[in-house]
């Protein structure tokens, strides 16, 4: 009982320090001070007290998009173990719960876009659920070769510490999982080089774009939903990248914590380091992670 | 006695003067039917009924088994409740020329599906699945002053009739073979391979063309759209399920299915699911485009099934129970939320009348109750949780992971992958709908949205809605019925050896977990809602320009231009850029239409030259009554010859 307390307090309060770390490596890439680590929770804290601005073309849509978004991505982040733990929730065939309940929150975060009858949201749903097609094959591949590895249909069976075995058995599979897996990461939290979290007018936006009219609560909502949605995905990373148990509940906590923040500022790192890719690239970097994590679990399948 | 509950409520369904009293007598029908099949379920032996009668073959021979309760459940639902929608939307008052035929049509349709799910003789069969095709025709053809709809009701009519002669094929074939127009399990051993290869390829060829299988869909698209939407919702929601269930019924009298069958139709059924949803992207008739999200769906339907013959073939009892149980209850969810789209678009339709897309918008501010419905439908067509697309889908899923442990067919775990993407798509595609029709400002000045219709047509609604959420919620009410279609699919009807569907999974909590999911998102749109109470009301920010109008707005097509062109190897679309050239440009405008490349480039040509061929034969028409008259005794003392046996007339003129 006490892990899964444990479990919801460091998911509830820790995501929006990621934020943070990457944004304070960039600035330290680029030879600035940066803003204070715990940055994001003063601007959380700050929009929640703002009043909300609404368009007159909304409907009900509009605000049940950060309503559902946030609650469907803290649910799927319940699903998945954090360190030597298991989740608070599992069962059988759980990871179709995680892939489906971030697909839920996408729907309704598009649907919203679209309320707002706006041409940029529009534009930034058309490729939100664009893109989606093409890296859910991507993620689908990554975990039935997961599944034929650990033998367990649970995520906090597929990412438990044992899977540190698997890099002895089958270590090109696990090498092309992670690499397949961290270019979803990337695009599926809108950061470089798929989408710029830092610029809001561009006509090359995919997910900023589409809350540009989501404003006080709300748009705290969508930002805080969005920096679980990096915890969440990232956590899945380190659960394959770090399979350590320690077996003292403070160590491992510890660790993965550890590990959690190495995986922000190798985020922050990369985004450094490259530029934005031309939207028209983008769907050839999901298509490669695709073809990627499928060549994987062919190597699994047939070797 | 369930039979005889079937049976009254199967010639109860007799066409009244009044919608009322119609509508009354089929959901009357469909009450007692329903109890026979929940009869039929709670004690599997097998009911049955036999009567001889006066043709020359075949006799009246009816049971439920398993499969057959199974598959009754959305067959009496979804008619009785568009019988309800249809007072309100197809009434005497307002087509006064037609409602009669609407309402005769609907009740033969719905007797015709009934009989067809507890015939047990191939000829009874055949006769209902005659009546049916040409009740539906005419219910396609409703508004037959329009050429489209004629032309669909013909391509509708020459697929069934090729799928009917198929059926003839293999029926007669059977009968051959076994000597009995019985539909019961052939005994093991006493068929080779190959004559059961071609008997189960000629029930797939059949059934496939029935089901709207990708590449025997043709006929699907156009005559969903062109009926009225209650049809539609009739025809998408269950009769397409008739060629399911036809190939159920046949895959359980075969015995001994190879490996090979289950891969053909695992591979169908990918073809179709992706197939249907990459060319619904592409529609801009919204009736067309809920037209091939059921080809779409009845892929995953023939995946399920593809794996339960995995299953059977490798002795593997629980991918059967994981790949039947999935399409059995996709059968019900489809039927379920398929109608309730269809029913809602209906109400659009109704209002705005138009189906174009492209010129909707705004429309849930006229239309609030529908485009809340129609929200609900297509959150649970897409697969997403709480509602009751998941589950089906999350028991695919694990089939679809159970077959990695099968040695015989470690591809078959690509099922989910191929799920994904058809459920990313369908995510696509119906963002584009809600987005485009009830969201936003409206597009075209000139369509003036009327009001939502009558209670008759929101009541059917709100039923098919609330059992999208409780089979969401609480799908073990259906698993009963589910582990009776797969124990009698098995032959082995009663058996407690086939592992039961509740077992495998703790789904009343899972239910549990998405409801809480569900009340919690709900909770936190109200504190929201609330918290916008005290804003400001603005116009919608589009970076700094002031004017916004409605014609900025992404519209369907555009929104699906990308994923069109990346899909187009598939859907070969016939694109129009608009041309900007020189100072002053003239006006253009951007088209994108898809036609069915299917149709377009293998039938249409193939028919086309057969016509071509048969237009030899008109030399010997000679438009004179006298030469006709010889080709009729012609044919007819050939015939006679033919099965005189000629020996026997010499034997008897020797005699002389």
């Amino acid at each position: 009982v006490i892990d899964a307390v444990l479990h919801v307090l460091v998911l509830l309060t820790v995501p929006p320090l990621l934020q943070g770390v990457i944004v304070k490596t960039k600035a330290r890439f680029a030879g600035r001070v940066g803003a204070p680590l715990l940055q994001p929770y003063f601007d959380l804290a700050k929009l929640v007290r703002k009043e909300m601005v609404i368009s007159r073309t909304t409907s009900w849509v509009f605000l049940a998009g950060p309503a559902v978004t946030l609650t469907a991505t803290v649910s799927a982040a319940l699903l998945l173990p954090f360190g030597g733990m298991t989740a608070p929730v599992h069962f059988a065939g759980d990871l179709i719960l995680f892939a489906y309940l971030l697909a839920l929150g996408r729907f309704f975060t598009a649907a919203a876009a679209l309320d707002t009858g706006s041409a940029f949201e529009g534009m930034g749903a058309a490729r939100e659920v664009t893109f989606a097609c093409l890296a859910e094959p991507a993620l689908f591949l990554g975990l039935v070769a997961l599944v034929k590895l650990s033998g367990s249909l649970e995520l906090s069976g597929m990412l438990a510490p044992g899977i540190g075995m698997a890099w002895g058995r089958a270590a090109p599979t696990m090498v092309m999982i992670v690499a397949g897996l961290f270019v979803l990461v990337l695009a599926e939290n809108a950061r470089i080089p798929v989408d710029d979290p830092n610029t809001h007018l561009e006509l090359t936006m995919i997910h900023e774009v589409m809350v540009l009219d989501h404003s006080g609560p709300a748009l705290a909502a969508v930002l805080y939903g969005s920096s679980i949605k990096l915890f969440a995905m990232g956590a899945i990373l380190i659960q394959l990248v770090v399979p350590v148990a320690l077996g003292s509940v403070l160590l491992d906590w510890g660790v993965f914590l550890a590990a959690m923040v190495a995986f922000a500022i190798v985020v922050g790192v990369v985004e450094s380091c490259m530029a934005r890719l031309r939207l028209l690239y983008v769907p050839n970097l999901l298509v490669g992670a695709g073809v990627v994590t499928g060549f994987g679990l062919l190597l699994l399948l047939v070797g | 006695m369930a039979v005889s509950g079937m049976i009254a409520g199967l010639f109860r369904r007799r066409p009244m003067v009044a919608d009322r009293v119609a509508a009354g007598l089929l959901g009357l029908g469909a009450v007692v039917g329903l109890g026979g099949a929940m009869a039929a379920v709670a004690s599997p032996a097998a009911h049955g009924l036999a009567w001889p009668w006066a043709l020359p073959w075949g006799r009246f021979l009816v049971a439920v088994d398993g499969i057959s309760a199974a598959f009754l459940f959305p067959t009496l639902l979804v008619p009785a409740l568009a019988g309800i929608y249809g007072v309100g939307y197809w009434s005497q008052q307002a087509h006064p020329e037609s409602a009669a035929r609407v309402r005769v049509f609907l009740g033969l349709l719905a007797g015709a599906m009934t009989t067809l799910l507890v015939a047990r003789d191939a000829v009874l069969f055949l006769m209902a699945f005659e009546a049916m095709t040409l009740s539906a025709f005419f219910l396609v053809t409703t508004e037959d002053g329009k050429p489209e709809v004629r032309e669909a009701g013909w391509v509708y009519l020459a697929a069934s009739h090729a799928s009917f002669i198929t059926l003839l094929a293999m029926f007669s074939a059977l009968h051959a073979l076994t000597g009995s127009f019985d539909l019961t399990a052939v005994a093991p051993g006493s068929m080779g391979l190959g004559t059961r290869s071609v008997l189960f390829l000629l029930a797939l060829v059949a059934f496939g063309v029935k089901a709207g299988v990708m590449p025997f869909h043709v006929w699907l698209p156009p005559a969903h759209a062109s009926a009225p939407s209650h049809v539609s919702a009739l025809m998408s929601g269950v009769l397409i399920k008739t060629g399911i269930y036809g190939i159920v019924r046949v895959l359980e009298m075969l015995p001994e299915p190879p490996v090979a069958w289950g891969v053909l139709l695992l591979l169908l059924g990918a073809a179709s699911g992706i197939g249907g949803v990459a060319f619904a992207i592409a529609q801009h008739d919204v009736k067309r485009l809920l037209a091939y999200h059921s080809i779409e769906n009845i892929g995953i339907i023939v995946m399920g099934i593809g794996l339960a013959v995995v299953g059977r073939a490798t002795h593997a009892p629980l991918l059967v129970v994981l790949g039947l149980g999935a399409a059995v209850l996709h059968v019900w969810n489809h039927a379920i939320f398929k109608a309730l789209l269809f029913l809602s678009a209906g109400v659009v339709v109704h209002a705005t009348g138009t189906r174009d897309i492209d010129r909707m918008g705004g429309l849930g501010r006229a239309l609030p109750w529908s485009s809340a419905l129609f929200t609900l439908g297509a959150v649970a067509i897409c697969g997403l949780p709480p509602l009751n697309g998941f589950v089906s889908e999350l028991i695919l899923y694990l089939g679809a992971l159970e077959s990695l442990k099968v040695p015989e067919v470690r591809l078959g775990a690509l099922v989910a992958p191929v799920l994904a993407v058809i459920g990313a798509l369908a995510c696509a595609c119906f963002v584009k709908v809600v987005g485009s029709v009830f969201l936003g400002m409206a597009r075209d000045p000139t369509v003036r949205p009327g009001g939502e219709g009558a209670w008759s047509m929101r009541a059917p609604m709100l039923i098919l809605a609330s059992l999208c959420v409780v089979l969401g919620v609480v799908p073990v009410i259906a698993f009963p019925a589910l582990d009776a279609a797969v124990a009698s699919w098995m032959g082995q009807p009663g058996a407690g050896d086939l592992p039961h569907l509740r077992e495998i999974l703790p789904f009343p909590a899972i239910g549990i977990a998405v409801a809480v999911v569900g009340a919690v998102a709900a909770g936190l749109w109200w504190v929201l809602t609330r918290a916008a109470r005290g804003g400001q009301i603005a116009g919608t920010w589009d970076c700094g320009y002031p004017r916004v109008t409605s014609r900025m707005q992404y519209t369907g097509s555009s929104f699906g231009r990308t994923l069109v062109d990346l899909l187009h190897p598939i859907l070969r679309p016939h694109r129009h850029d608009p041309v900007l050239a020189g100072a002053f440009p003239e006006r253009s405008a951007f088209r994108l239409h898809v036609g069915d490349v299917v149709f377009e480039r293998w039938v249409l040509p193939l028919v086309e030259r057969f016509a071509d061929r048969c237009s030899r034969l008109r030399a010997r028409q000679s438009h004179r009554i006298q030469v006709y008259i010889v080709y009729v005794v012609a044919a007819t003392v050939g015939l006679l010859l033919f099965l005189i046996d000629m020996r026997e007339i010499l034997r008897a003129a020797a005699f002389k």
